[in-house]
């Protein structure tokens, strides 16, 4: 069931109508453009969450 | 010599790791037989997490994309930004899919996609026709990563084809040699300086251009959003979104990707690689911004870079910005990097289509060898994969390349049924999938040609509402909605449930 966060990763990096927008803007950065860099390290993570909950310490 | 400084160092790079290249063949071979063709063609699959991340992210993120992705953001603006969703959406399907795949891989000896699909459901000509897509749509990649190369070398005044041939001749050499084993030392150094080259810029160019804010605020508006949908219509937005998910399940099915993913060591390298491989994505979206940099930096009006705008178009929007911004030596750095970004895909397609045409061709169709004769055959097709290259970029105009690899991506995800769906179910049957497959390319191609082999969006009109779409995404909808329909028909004619030579027990 931890995998419904993969799931997530999806949500984020479609919401297309949400995130083409200028503001809010972050260091001189349109919303548009820190929003879809912000998605690479915060999809990263949840693949994270999902390895560490599943992973049972078997050889590689 | 137009630049001297940055021509010798460039020089120097490339020349050190082509013979890094040579020096490749014993490295992590752990005692294994070179001539067995798992080892020369999967590197013994045993590159642990870090050689898997350089190989992986080298092979993925090519010098092809880290020319053609700012450039697009350069001439078209916001679209050329769909690079981060979709290099953020291939890391949950390569977390999912890959480690069962690779488990079955390594338990049935399987190097290639087809043959996984081969042994699945006993069908040669479904492997064959996944196969011939996966060299096929490999051609013209292979391609571009010359033009991506003869970019950097035409930037720097450098005249002729000559280093372009002499650099893949002795790529062509090394590969014969070494294996899967030299791009994955080269990919090594070569993504160090691409790391190197994109801090570098990042932090240099926007001081120079009065930081990001000012940057932006240099971006005509229409460049800056993608344009609101107009009403009855989803207008750029599902234009963009399906480009991003299209071509995330497109990637991992060229066989070069699927290369450095069989090439790991296990399941669990493959699994960590995809919490650390985004890294190359935040990499990619950096670069992707300089064709913004080069935007706001107004390169194209400069008059030292008019002859470069004229013979590469967007492509030279990246090597006029370094041009403009760093010394010479500097230059010499990144301009390498980005060649020797060319040579590591390079490599690994030559050696990953060599894979499939001795396994699924080859030793099915023509003539099954012994080990050593299997490693002959595979070392002789990447020769001429690397030399037919060479060949198409010298006699064909590149605009033809892009179109060529345009069309390879549609062609490339319609192997998504037979390969990816089939690592979870055995529900198909072969020969409908292969029909799926046949709708999918054909349906692909004339929408492909109907938009001229420029466009890869195409608008579909459903209940009255437009919906566009990347071609690729619609047409291997359509490709699995075929399979599915046909696959209990075909069961009860010819049932195939029977060949399966793998078992659950091979994916777990």
């Amino acid at each position: 069931m931890i995998r419904i966060l993969l799931f997530l990763v999806f949500v984020l990096a479609l919401a297309v109508p949400f995130f083409n927008r200028a503001e809010p803007t972050l260091f001189g950065f349109p919303f548009f453009y820190w929003y879809q860099i912000a998605i690479v390290p915060a999809g990263s993570l949840l693949i994270y969450l999902v390895y560490r909950a599943e992973d049972r310490g078997e050889a590689e | 010599m137009q630049y001297p400084a940055a021509s010798i160092v460039f020089f120097v790079l490339v020349v050190a790791v082509l013979v890094l290249g040579f020096a490749a063949s014993r490295w992590q071979s752990g005692g294994g037989d070179l001539g067995h063709i798992e080892e020369w063609g999967l590197g013994g699959r045993r590159f642990g997490t870090w050689v898997s991340w350089f190989l992986i992210g080298g092979d993925a993120y090519t010098a092809y994309t880290f020319i053609a992705i700012p450039a697009l953001m350069f001439g078209a603006g916001a679209v050329g930004f769909f690079a981060m969703p979709y290099t953020v959406l291939i890391y949950p399907i390569l977390y999912v899919v890959f480690p069962r795949l690779w488990r079955v891989a390594k338990a049935k000896g399987y190097i290639t996609g087809p043959e996984f699909v081969r042994g699945r459901y006993g069908n040669r000509w479904l492997a064959l026709a996944i196969g011939g897509t996966g060299i096929l749509a490999t051609m013209p990649y292979i391609a571009l990563q010359l033009i991506g190369m003869q970019t950097v070398i035409g930037a720097l005044g450098l005249p002729g084809h000559v280093p372009l041939i002499a650099a893949f001749a002795v790529l062509a050499a090394f590969t014969w040699t070494a294996g899967l084993r030299a791009p994955a030392m080269i990919s090594i150094v070569k993504d160090l300086l691409i790391y190197l080259t994109v801090i570098a810029a990042i932090i240099v160019i926007p001081r120079e251009l009065g930081g990001f804010g000012a940057i932006f605020a240099k971006v005509p508006a229409q460049k800056l959003l993608l344009a609101a949908p107009p009403p009855g219509s989803a207008g750029a937005y599902s234009g963009y979104a399906t480009l991003a998910l299209g071509s995330a399940m497109a990637l991992f099915l060229y066989p070069h990707t699927m290369t450095g993913i069989l090439s790991a060591a296990g399941p669990r390298v493959i699994k960590r690689n995809a919490v650390l491989l985004p890294a190359y994505s935040l990499l990619l979206g950096l670069l992707a911004l300089m064709g913004f940099m080069a935007l706001a930096a107004g390169v194209r009006t400069m008059p030292q870079f008019a002859a470069g705008f004229a013979e590469y178009g967007a492509s030279y929007a990246v090597p006029a910005l370094l041009l403009n911004a760093f010394p010479g030596w500097f230059v010499g750095v990144a301009f390498g990097a980005i060649a020797i970004g060319a040579l590591v895909p390079a490599a690994i397609m030559a050696i990953a289509s060599a894979n499939i045409f001795t396994r699924d061709i080859w030793t099915q169709f023509i003539h099954s060898p012994s080990h050593k004769g299997e490693t002959l055959v595979a070392k002789l097709f990447a020769i001429v994969m690397v030399v037919g290259a060479v060949a198409f970029i010298l006699a064909i105009p590149s605009a033809y390349a892009v179109q060529l690899q345009l069309l390879g991506g549609m062609w490339i995800i319609q192997t998504f049924p037979a390969v990816i769906l089939s690592v979870f179910t055995r529900a198909f049957n072969g020969w409908a999938l292969l029909a799926g497959w046949a709708v999918g390319i054909a349906s692909a191609t004339w929408l492909a040609a109907e938009n001229h082999f420029t466009g890869s969006i195409w608008a579909f009109h459903v209940l009255g509402y437009t919906l566009p779409s990347y071609i690729a995404l619609a047409t291997v909808l359509l490709n699995a909605a075929v399979a599915a329909v046909l696959s209990p028909v075909f069961h009860a004619i010819a049932d195939d449930r029977g060949q399966d030579e793998t078992t659950e027990a091979d994916y777990a």
